[in-house]
């Protein structure tokens, strides 16, 4: 059995008023295997087609009622885009007529007397352009639905970026911006907020690539961003999360160009960072331009440990502006290909005259310059205004308190009891909500140092009544620590309680931590003079050197320690 | 003899092979038709409908190509072509001609049933 689509049986629909041609016809189309149709007029023909949809059709041109011209433009019409083959039987020689029916739709000719090899042929040739078109169409709406589906997906993919990006979006006058509508699938994501302190941080990034794999980083990169700007966090901390995560996150080949400024409007300066994008403006007063270029490599490319978070730190006077913008202004093309390019861009600044046009006038000139090249969509550009902050844009004093999300002044007291004295640590309980303070996560390893040694004094000197000069003996440590083991099941009474005591100051803030327990205390003499050598000297003298101040109190059994941190800003 | 310009006898004897059984009934439907032109061709002459002459003209011309009745083929087109321009004078003598030929090509055909 023939599978091959051209050997499927094929029907054939014949329609001619001289019953001699239309049997001849038919008997020839039947021996060579096909099924067929008759039609005695032109009407007769476009009711069976309609009726049975044949896969070729041959038309007398002249019938009654209907002519074979007016029944092929009405069976065209029928088919819609499935290709219906009409042959027209003719022993029409002259040009005009062998046109006309051509215009009304004709495929081909057939001339009396037929020859049964070449209809033979044309049949089969016909059938298979059939079977290609239909092909085509298949093709063609496959593609259709997927690009429908391409489409849906892209269009969730930029509301759900959308809401993530759109968290912290300052509306100020200080920043002006475009992105292109789709910028995130061309790989440009821009993320700018306010820090607690009233400062704007801001971050144009262009993830190598383009679509789903360049929006895919953009989404890590806004919610880390978002996070620590809310929280306090100093730029180079920032960076240097968004760097680690990229870096973990992308594929190799992957990574992000990008820039990011703070602006001090208090102080009037301008910390940027600018890791493979082109060059910053930054446009002065007296109409100088001053380049700040890529010093460092882009984010997610390098580990942590070599990643160099070190923003240059700019003084701007009020009026003077700053631009950042991806290398789609920069590589934007004409129709003859030129891109628009460094000079281009210069020149717009050495013309200007009103520099609070000068965005506008940039845009203006990019998008006249591309014309209607296709990739006329693809810019970003941010403005940035060094302009006094309105007291009601932000008040940084109140904000520190205010700000939700953030740890300010609280106070906290833990107490330990002795059942959970062997099995539980309290320390990483207590350092994960210190953590919570932006202000003290550079100093967590100075923090579980202080707490764990007076923690661990506490217990054990405390409570447990254990004599650190024990483990002067030789076989000291061992002996101390089978005690502490023993001691720690077995007692009954006692407790450690931890106050922990935070405070915003104007520069920083203050961390009391004040550990307390229940055994009988300690002479602070006997302290003092406890020398250097001995091991069970060294931990308070440790925390008196990690601390501001350090204070014992009642009869040896309270130990004080303040810790003052302070903005770098 | 000059009956054998009337009819190509290598199409006929295709088309026997083509048609099979069927080849008596194709002869058959053939001289019927052909009548049924004929009397159109005649009546479209009287009323003056060069039109009509020229349908009927081409319908037949057609169905004697594909039988294989050469000649009357060709007359068909000379009176086809004559109704085309409007040129109806004359034709009544052409007419006339066919008629006779085709009694001749019939006549030759029933040697093939």
């Amino acid at each position: 059995m023939g599978s091959r689509k051209d050997e499927r049986l094929i029907t054939v629909l014949v329609a001619d008023d001289t019953s001699t041609d239309r049997l001849i016809l038919e008997a020839i189309l039947r021996k060579q295997g096909h099924r067929v149709l008759s039609a005695e007029d032109g009407e007769q023909a476009v009711a069976v087609y309609s009726a049975e949809r044949p896969d070729i059709v041959l038309l007398d041109a002249l019938m009654p009622k209907l002519d074979g011209f007016a029944a092929a433009r009405q069976i065209k019409t029928l088919a819609g885009e499935e290709l219906v083959p009409i042959l027209f039987l003719t022993s029409l020689t002259d040009a005009d007529s062998l046109v006309k029916c051509l215009d009304a739709g004709g495929d081909d000719f057939l001339s009396k007397p037929y020859n049964p090899v070449i209809l033979q042929a044309k049949i089969r040739s016909f059938f298979r352009m059939r079977a290609m078109q239909r092909t085509m169409l298949e093709q063609r709406d496959q593609i259709a639905r997927h690009n429908e589906h391409f489409l849906q997906e892209q269009t969730v993919a930029k509301q759900v970026f959308d809401n993530i990006t759109s968290g912290g979006q300052v509306d100020s006058k200080h920043l002006r911006y475009y992105l292109s509508p789709l910028a995130v699938f061309n790989g440009d994501v821009m993320v700018a907020s306010t820090t607690p302190a009233g400062n704007l941080m801001l971050l144009l990034g262009d993830f190598t690539g383009h679509g789903l794999p360049a929006a895919i980083g953009a989404m890590p990169l806004a919610t880390t961003f978002y996070g620590m700007v809310e929280k306090g966090f100093a730029m180079s901390d920032i960076l240097a999360e968004i760097n680690s995560k990229l870096k973990s996150i992308l594929p190799v080949g992957l990574f992000c160009c990008a820039s990011m400024v703070e602006m001090n409007f208090r102080k009037n300066t301008v910390r940027i960072w600018n890791g493979g994008l082109p060059a910053a403006y930054l446009h002065r007063n007296d109409g100088q331009v001053e380049q700040i270029k890529s010093s460092h490599l882009p984010l997610g490319v390098l580990s942590n440990k070599k990643f160099k978070s070190d923003p240059a730190l700019i003084s701007m006077a009020h009026g003077e502006r700053l631009y950042l913008w991806s290398d789609g202004i920069h590589e934007a093309r004409d129709l003859d290909g030129e891109m628009y390019g460094d000079d281009r861009l210069l020149a717009e600044f050495a013309n200007n005259q009103q520099p609070d046009e000068l965005f506008d006038d940039l845009l203006k000139s990019v998008k006249h310059f591309v014309g209607l090249s296709e990739k006329s969509d693809d810019l970003s550009l941010v403005e940035l205004l060094m302009a006094p902050v309105d007291i009601a844009d932000v008040n940084p004093d109140s904000q520190v308190v205010t700000t939700q999300s953030q740890l300010a002044e609280w106070g906290l007291t833990f107490e330990i009891k002795p059942s959970s004295f062997a099995i539980f640590d309290p320390l990483p309980l207590l350092l994960s909500v210190l953590l919570e303070v932006p202000g003290l996560r550079n100093h967590s390893g100075t923090l579980y140092t202080v707490i764990s040694e007076l923690y661990t004094n506490a217990l054990e000197h405390g409570v447990l009544g254990l004599d650190s000069s024990i483990k002067d003996a030789p076989d000291g440590f061992d002996r101390y620590y089978q005690l502490r083991r023993d001691k720690t099941q077995t007692i009954q009474n006692g407790f450690v309680k931890i106050d922990l005591a935070h405070k915003m100051q104007a520069d920083g803030g203050s961390l009391t931590i004040i550990v307390a327990d229940s055994g009988s205390g300690f002479s602070l003499a006997d302290y003092t003079q406890k020398n250097d050598k001995h091991y069970s000297g060294r931990g308070l003298k440790l925390v008196q050197s990690l601390c501001d101040t350090l204070e014992v109190r009642g009869d040896g059994n309270i130990v004080a320690a303040t810790f003052c941190w302070h903005t770098d800003d | 003899m000059s009956d054998n310009h009337l009819i190509d006898h290598e199409i006929l004897s295709t088309l026997q092979d083509v048609m099979g059984d069927d080849f008596g009934l194709l002869i058959e439907t053939y001289l019927s038709d052909s009548e049924g032109r004929l009397s159109a061709m005649q009546k479209a002459l009287a009323s003056g409908d060069a039109e009509a002459l020229r349908c009927a003209a081409h319908s037949f011309k057609g169905s004697c190509s594909n039988v294989g009745a050469t000649t009357l083929a060709a007359q068909c087109q000379l009176i086809e072509q004559a109704a085309l321009n409007k040129q109806l004078i004359g034709l009544e003598t052409s007419l006339v001609t066919l008629h006779s030929e085709f009694s001749q090509v019939r006549r030759q055909l029933a040697g093939y049933q």
